[in-house]
């Protein structure tokens, strides 16, 4: 099998089949939000892969900088995100989307 | 270059596998383990990339350490998944449609419009210093503002962490040592002045004694 060199299109093709993948998650899993944060994760991963992807190929540092800033906020997001819903379950038991309609404490 | 597209290609194999995995998974854990896969997989990718010092700190700091906490929240929390897998596949037709649209409309942007197809060469900064270096001296001379307030913001997402789950033991002895110092004798004692008095004594007991 001939294989032509992988260009910036299919790195950036990568990039949006995740990022389409990640959005069919937060379809799917509309009701479970610990899924939903991971999918949240995965988007980012398809965003990093693109900034990334750029960065070799136009060769320039500095998306490579942008990477890891994303990567520390992402890191933060996630550490709080996974805190709320901690305390989220112990106020409520349950993290279901659909029975957090209280707006009201 | 054979060998690259090769790798290219098991690598996203693998990356876009794991990640349908994990919006189709029934357990919140085997999708948090294929999440770990997922993540792998796109550090290698960045590999051939040449972001080297990228490609490992995803592994560090997401495998080691994000990934580690969404494991522990799953384990740690009581979840019922079959509640949340009714209706699962409910909306699947629209999302399908949602994300072949938007793939459909990206590879029609991206692969004529993004043909690149070589990488300009490694000049010698590049080829002396390294990656991890070059990045370190973009971040440390260019971008030390920033670097300082993504400091502040992980310190707040620390603080923010501990104080949204920081609750007060009912069963816990502990004392604030500033109320022990400040407590006072005329706080804790009560001194009533009382006049004496003499009881009479009984007849009876008098006479015995005698």
């Amino acid at each position: 099998m001939i294989l032509g060199a992988v260009g910036l299109g299919h790195y950036l093709s990568l990039g949006a089949v995740l990022f389409a993948l990640s959005v069919i998650g937060i379809f799917l899993n509309r009701k479970n939000l610990i899924v939903l944060l991971m999918c949240i994760e995965l988007m980012l991963l398809a965003v990093n892969t693109n900034f990334v992807a750029f960065s070799h190929y136009l060769g320039d540092m500095q998306g490579q900088v942008f990477v890891f800033f994303i990567l520390t906020v992402a890191a933060a997001e996630s550490a709080i995100g996974l805190a709320i819903l901690v305390v989220l379950f112990r106020n409520r038991s349950t993290i279901n989307v659909d029975e957090l309609d209280h707006l009201k404490g | 270059m054979q060998t690259m597209t090769a790798l290219f290609y098991i690598f996203s194999a693998v990356l876009l596998i794991a990640s349908f995995r994990v919006i189709t998974a029934r357990s919140p854990v085997y999708a948090a383990l294929y999440l770990v896969l997922a993540f792998f997989s796109a550090a290698c990718v960045w590999m051939l990339l040449r972001a080297e010092f990228l490609a490992i700190s995803l592994v560090l700091v997401y495998v080691g350490a994000v990934m580690v906490l969404f494991l522990f929240v799953v384990m740690m929390l009581d979840i019922n998944t079959d509640a949340m897998r009714e209706g699962f596949w409910k909306h699947f037709p629209v999302a399908l449609v949602v994300g072949v649209v938007i793939v459909l409309e990206m590879a029609l942007v991206l692969m004529p419009g993004f043909d690149v197809r070589t990488a300009p060469p490694m000049d010698g900064a590049e080829l002396t210093l390294g990656n991890t270096k070059l990045l370190g001296v973009e971040i440390y001379t260019k971008y030390l503002y920033p670097l300082q307030i993504a400091a502040v913001l992980l310190l707040v997402a620390i603080i923010a962490a501990i104080a949204l789950t920081l609750r007060r033991r009912k069963d816990s002895k502990y004392i604030d040592p500033a109320q022990q110092v400040r407590a006072r004798k005329e706080g804790r004692m009560r001194i009533v002045k009382m006049p004496p008095t003499v009881e009479p004594q009984p007849a009876a007991a008098a006479g015995e004694q005698k």
